[in-house]
């Protein structure tokens, strides 16, 4: 019985560790919540050119102290990224709560903020008028182990209206100036 | 000294994580059944120019949750990471043939090469709407 119970157990974390983990189903499916965020992500600009958005987001990535990483302007891409404090005062308190009773936890230290912005003719293929903007944008924060603790999409409301309520101002400059 | 039944499932269980499933040098030419895996991981569309099917590439990309990184449109490249607690890169090209546009597509999940069928499937049935709907928002 004891054999067969040790056979298990090594099955068991040689079937969990494997050789890597595998990719999940929905990774590469448009889901329910797939169009909530196009919606959340983006705005129709008129009468405007695909050059004056694309400039405007430059303006808006360097408002925010990104590096501009990279550009495409035939595609209507423009990408950004900063490195800033991820210190949040209530992990902290937390932790030194641990380290009484002994625990060596870890808080956030760090991270690295990513934007890309996309400009795309309302109509494919059509040198239009009305253009798209979507914005996304994804983090990923390291502790104080140096062990990376967060990697996600960024998916807060306040987050996109704040900024394309930047674009608008930096739009209406940028087309009457 | 006789050995026991535990010890050797130890040293097993050791040798089994020290060894992996393969050397790490034999990943630097790794890749599965060549022919069978570029099926998976191109779809041709039939008279859309490039430019049009790499804007729809961006956009279906996006709405899949990735960040683009990079394009370039004479190359034909985009590539782009999605995080969801996990890492997914992904490069799209787009080459121009004589009537039609094909689309490569291949993905990495954290440290391993996606080579299933069905995540590129998942892919090309939301770029097939992008580019045959036409129609972003």
């Amino acid at each position: 019985m004891k054999i067969i119970k040790y056979i298990l157990a090594i099955s068991a974390i040689i079937l969990i560790n494997g050789c890597a983990s595998t990719i999940p189903k929905e990774a590469l499916a448009l889901t329910s919540s797939s169009l909530e965020e196009r919606q959340l992500q983006s705005r129709i600009y008129e009468d405007v050119t695909e050059q004056q958005v694309l400039s405007a987001g430059v303006h808006i990535f360097q408002d925010l102290g990104a590096k501009i990483t990279e550009t495409e302007t035939d595609l209507g891409l423009i990408v950004g990224e900063k490195d800033r404090d991820a210190v949040e005062a209530g992990q902290v308190a937390t932790v030194i709560f641990a380290a009484l009773l002994g625990v060596n936890a870890a808080y956030d230290t760090n991270q690295k903020i990513k934007f890309s912005l996309v400009t795309t003719p309302v109509k494919l293929g059509q040198d239009d008028k009305r253009w798209i903007a979507r914005l996304t944008i994804q983090r990923l924060v390291w502790n104080s182990h140096n062990q990376l603790s967060k990697i996600e999409a960024v998916k807060d409301e306040e987050v996109y209206q704040a900024f394309f309520e930047k674009m608008n101002k930096a739009l209406f400059l940028e087309t009457n100036s | 000294m006789r050995i026991t039944f535990k010890q050797v499932t130890g040293l097993v269980f050791i040798a089994l994580l020290m060894s992996g499933c393969a050397s790490s040098k034999s990943r630097i030419m790794e890749g599965g059944s060549q022919v069978e895996l570029r099926s998976y991981q191109t779809r041709s569309y039939e008279s859309e120019s490039k430019l049009k099917a790499m804007r729809a590439v961006m956009a279906t990309l996006q709405d899949l949750g990735f960040v683009i990184d990079k394009a370039d449109d004479v190359i034909g490249i985009v590539s782009a990471t999605k995080l969801d607690g996990y890492a997914l890169q992904m490069s799209v090209s787009v080459r121009e043939r004589s009537s039609s546009v094909e689309v490569r597509a291949n993905a990495q999940y954290n440290l391993q090469a996606v080579e299933d069928r069905e995540p590129y499937q998942n892919f090309f049935t939301a770029l097939d709407k992008a580019i045959f709907l036409d129609e972003n928002l």
